[in-house]
C-alpha cells in the first residue's frame, strides 16, 4: 500500500531523516519505536505532507486506484482525499467551528473525491453516533468546537473519532498514547482494532510499549537518528521494554 | 507555501453601469448647497440647516487623531451632486426608472421589479445621490410603517423629520458630520408606529456610480414606542484608479420599550493589490435610547474600502436601555480599518455589549477603537466588551485602543481582548482532513467571527460568510 525509499528528510536545514527504507501493505499493523528525537513524528508528518518538512531525497510511493503514485506530487488535502490520515500528537483547537460541522464537511468532501454520496445532516448524525458509541464518547461534543477546551484524552479519542468517520485506508497515529489514562488507552485501543480490517493499514508511532499490549502490531521498527536501526515483531517491541534503547544502539556502533 | 499568496482582492461589483449622469460642476460652496436643496424642492428650514452646517464646516480642520494615513482631500475635486439622467426628476414609481438601473441592481442581486424582488424585506436602492425606487411600501403602508427617500420623507411627513434629523448627529459633531448636513443627497427614512413590529425586515442599497462623486446620503430611523423593527444595509461601488469619498450619517432613535436591529455589510471596492483606489468609508453611525428599557443593536461586516472609518455608537439615556455593538473587520491588501464603538452610559441601569472581531491580511491596518463611558447618573450600568484580533500572515497589524471612563462606583464594566494568529500547524490539521488550504483559513475566520455572525438574519449570515470567502479565495497569480 506504502513504500518508502530511502527517505531524506530536513527542517529549518537541519537533517532528520537520513534514508527510511519502509513498506506497510494492506491488513498490516506496524509500530515506530525509538528515543525521543529519532525523526518518528518526523516520518509521519511527511507522510502526511507537513509543509514545514523538506524531502531531500528518496520516494514515497502510495497505492492510488490500484496504481503506485508518488505521494509527493500531492498536497495534504490531496492526501487526505486519497486515504491518509494523521492522528494527530496535540491535536489543534478550531474555535468557533463546531465538531459536527468539521466532521461533516471533513467526511463530504472525502466522499466526493472518491465518488461516494454526500450524506445529508440527519444520515450523517446517525453514521456519527454509532461511531461516539465505539469511542464511550458523549453526544454533547458534537456541538463544541474543535478541540476547544477539550482535555488531553477528549482530544485524543476525538482524534480516533475522526479516524473512525474518516474511514482511511492507511492511518497514522502519532504519540496517540500519551496523556491517556489506562481506561482511556484501553477505550482508544478498541477502537483502532474495531477499525482495523483487510483493506487498511496502521502505522503506530509510540514511545512506550504499552500500547502495544492492546494493539498488536505486525511489525515493529526501531527509529534512530533518522534511519531504522532495527525491525522485528511483537516480541522486539518486550525486548526494548525491558532492556530500553541502548543496547540497540551500543550494537550498532 | 505562504498563506499571504491565498488571499486575493478579486471583487465582483466593480463594473460601471455605463448610464448618462447629471451632476452639478465640481467643488463646494454655499451655490452648490443651495444648488443641492433646490435641486430638491426643499422648505426654507432645511436650507438654513445645510447653510448653518457648511459655515460650520469652513471653520473646521481635518481631524488627524485616527490611525490610518491617506493624502489630503481635495474637497473641490468631487462632485457633490451626481444622478442618473432620466426624463423625470424624481422617481414616483419604477416605471419611471431607467432599465439600466434596474439592471445594475439585478447584477447586484437587488431585484426591485413587482414579480422579482425579495420575499419578506423591503428595499430602498440608492444610486449615487438619489433614491431609486423603494419596493413593498403599500404593504407597509397598511401598518402604518414609513420607509421611503429622505426626499420623499422631507416633502410628506415634514414633522417628523424636521423634528428629529440631527438630533442623534448634530452637524457641529465632526468634520464629516458638517460636511454630511451641508451636502447630503439621499438616504432612507423608517418610521415604525407605536406597538407595530415592522412586518418587513427593511434594507437599503447603496451603490455609488458615477466618477469622482461623492456620496453623502443620510439615514433616519425613527422607533416610536414598543415597536421593533430589523434594518439591513449593504453597499458596493466600481473598481477605479481613484479614491472616492463617502461620507454617511445615520440617526437611530428608540423611545420607551422599542428596539431597533441594524446590520450592514460593507463591501464598498477596497483597491486593488497595490493599495490604488478603493473608498473612504467615513461614517457616523449613532443611536439614542431615548425610552425607557428600549434597546439598539449594531452588526457590522466590514469587508471593503480603501478605509474603514466609524464607530457605530449608543447614547443609552432611557432608564434600563441596551446597547450593543457586533462586528466583523476584515482588512487585506493595503486597506485601513479604524473602527469600533461608543457606549455612553446615562440612564440608569443600561446595559452595553460590544463584541468586535478583527482579521488583519497582507499588509493591512486593523484598529479597534472603542469608548465605554459611564456618567455619574448611570447607576447599576453594566458593560461587558470583547475586543478580538486575527492576524493573518506577518506583515499586517492590529492595534486596541479601548478606553474606559467611569463615573459610577455601582458600574460593573468588563474588558476581554485576544490576539491570534493563524498558524501553519493551524492549517496543516485541517488539510490533512481534507480541507484545501484556501477552505482552511475561511473555516477558521469564521469560527472566529461566529459569535458576529449569529446576530445577522439567516440571509446576511449567509452572504457573510460568502463574502468572508471570497475576500479570501485563492488569487491565481
Amino acid at each position: 500500500m506504502i513504500e518508502i525509499k530511502n527517505l531524506t528528510a530536513s527542517v529549518d536545514g537541519n537533517e532528520i531523516l537520513k534514508g527510511i527504507n519502509l513498506t506497510v501493505k494492506r491488513g498490516e499493523v506496524h509500530a515506530i519505536m525509538g528515543p525521543n528525537g529519532s525523526g518518528k513524528s518526523t516520518l509521519s508528518k511527511i507522510i502526511a505532507g507537513h509543509p514545514a518538512y523538506k524531502v531531500t531525497g528518496g520516494e514515497i510511493n502510495f497505492e492510488i486506484n490500484g496504481k503506485m503514485q508518488n505521494l509527493l506530487d500531492l498536497e495534504p488535502s490531496e492526501r487526505a482525499k486519497e486515504g491518509i490520515f494523521l492522528g494527530f500528537q496535540y491535536p489543534i483547537e478550531v474555535p468557533g467551528v463546531s465538531n459536527f460541522t468539521f466532521l461533516k464537511e471533513s467526511f463530504n468532501q472525502i466522499c466526493e473525491h472518491q465518488g461516494l454520496d454526500k450524506m445529508d445532516d440527519e444520515s450523517f448524525l446517525k453514521h456519527l453516533r454509532s461511531k461516539l458509541k465505539l469511542l464511550e464518547m458523549n453526544e454533547s461534543f458534537l456541538e463544541r468546537s474543535v478541540n476547544e477546551g477539550f482535555s488531553g484524552g477528549e482530544k485524543k479519542k476525538n482524534e480516533i473519532l475522526q479516524m473512525a468517520i474518516l474511514n482511511p485506508r492507511l492511518s497514522l497515529l502519532d504519540e496517540t498514547d500519551s496523556g491517556l489514562d489506562i481506561d482511556a488507552l484501553k477505550i482508544v485501543a478498541n477502537g483502532v482494532n474495531a477499525l482495523k480490517s483487510r483493506f487498511n493499514a496502521t502505522i503506530l508511532v509510540t514511545h512506550y510499549q504499552r500500547l502495544l499490549d492492546y494493539i498488536i502490531p505486525d511489525y515493529v521498527h526501531v527509529l534512530y537518528k533518522g534511519q531504522i536501526i532495527k525491525s522485528g515483531d511483537k516480541s522486539l517491541a518486550l525486548e526494548l521494554e525491558e532492556k530500553g534503547y541502548d543496547w540497540l544502539i551500543n550494537e550498532k556502533k | 507555501m505562504k498563506i499571504e499568496d491565498k488571499l486575493s482582492s478579486e471583487y465582483k461589483y466593480g463594473f460601471v453601469t455605463d448610464i448618462e449622469t447629471e451632476e452639478f460642476p465640481k467643488g463646494l460652496s454655499e451655490e452648490i448647497v443651495r444648488m443641492i436643496s433646490a435641486k430638491k424642492n426643499e422648505p426654507q428650514w432645511l436650507l438654513e440647516y445645510r447653510l448653518k452646517a457648511y459655515r460650520h464646516w469652513l471653520t473646521l480642520t481635518h481631524p488627524d487623531w485616527q490611525y490610518c494615513k491617506f493624502p489630503q482631500i481635495n474637497f473641490q475635486d468631487i462632485y457633490y451632486y451626481s444622478k442618473p439622467k432620466s426624463k423625470k426628476d424624481v422617481y414616483k414609481s419604477l416605471d419611471d426608472v431607467d432599465s439600466e438601473l434596474l439592471e445594475t441592481f439585478e447584477k447586484l442581486g437587488i431585484n426591485l421589479t413587482e414579480q422579482k424582488r425579495l420575499m419578506g424585506v423591503a428595499v430602498d436602492a440608492v444610486f449615487d445621490s438619489v433614491s431609486v425606487g423603494t419596493t413593498h411600501k403599500e404593504e407597509l403602508e397598511k401598518f402604518g410603517v414609513i420607509f421611503c427617500s429622505i426626499q420623499e420623507a422631507v416633502e410628506k411627513y415634514p414633522e417628523l423629520v424636521k423634528k428629529y434629523l440631527g438630533t442623534v448627529v448634530p452637524y457641529s459633531d465632526n468634520y464629516y458630520a458638517a460636511l454630511n448636513g451641508a451636502v447630503f443627497s439621499d438616504g432612507s427614512f423608517v418610521y415604525i408606529p407605536k406597538g407595530v413590529k415592522c412586518p418587513l425586515d427593511l434594507s437599503t442599497y447603496f451603490r455609488i456610480n458615477a466618477k469622482e462623486s461623492g456620496q453623502f446620503e443620510r439615514t433616519l430611523i425613527i422607533a416610536d414606542e414598543g415597536s421593533y423593527v430589523n434594518y439591513l444595509e449593504g453597499c458596493t461601488a466600481p473598481q477605479r484608479d481613484e479614491n472616492q469619498l463617502h461620507a454617511a450619517i445615520v440617526e437611530l432613535i428608540t423611545l420607551d420599550n422599542a428596539e431597533i436591529k441594524y446590520s450592514t455589510v460593507q463591501n464598498w471596492y477596497a483597491g486593488d493589490k497595490e493599495g490604488k483606489g478603493g473608498i473612504y468609508n467615513f461614517v457616523t453611525k449613532r443611536g439614542h435610547c431615548k425610552g425607557v428599557n428600549s434597546k439598539i443593536s449594531w452588526t457590522q461586516v466590514e469587508a471593503g474600502s480603501a478605509i474603514t472609518w466609524k464607530y457605530p455608537s449608543c447614547v443609552l439615556i432611557g432608564e434600563g436601555s441596551q446597547g450593543s455593538f457586533y462586528s466583523v473587520a476584515l482588512t487585506n491588501n493595503y486597506m485601513q480599518a479604524d473602527t469600533g464603538t461608543k457606549m455612553i452610559h446615562i440612564g440608569k441601569n443600561t446595559k452595553s455589549t460590544i463584541i468586535s472581531k478583527g482579521i488583519s491580511a497582507e499588509k493591512s491596518q486593523n484598529v479597534y477603537r472603542g469608548l465605554v463611558k459611564i456618567m455619574p447618573s448611570a447607576t447599576g450600568a453594566r458593560n461587558y466588551s470583547q475586543c478580538d484580533s486575527m492576524l493573518i500572515g506577518d506583515q499586517c497589524a492590529a492595534n486596541t485602543f479601548p478606553t474606559i471612563d467611569v463615573k459610577n462606583n455601582t458600574a460593573i464594566v468588563e474588558h476581554e481582548a485576544t490576539t491570534s494568529k493563524i498558524s501553519a500547524d493551524q492549517i496543516f490539521y485541517l488539510q490533512s482532513r481534507g480541507f484545501s488550504a484556501e477552505k482552511a483559513i475561511s473555516l477558521i475566520v469564521n469560527g472566529f467571527c461566529k459569535d458576529v455572525f449569529k446576530t445577522l438574519p439567516l440571509e446576511f449570515s449567509v452572504e457573510a460568510v460568502k463574502l468572508i470567502e471570497m475576500k479570501l479565495e485563492n488569487s491565481v497569480g
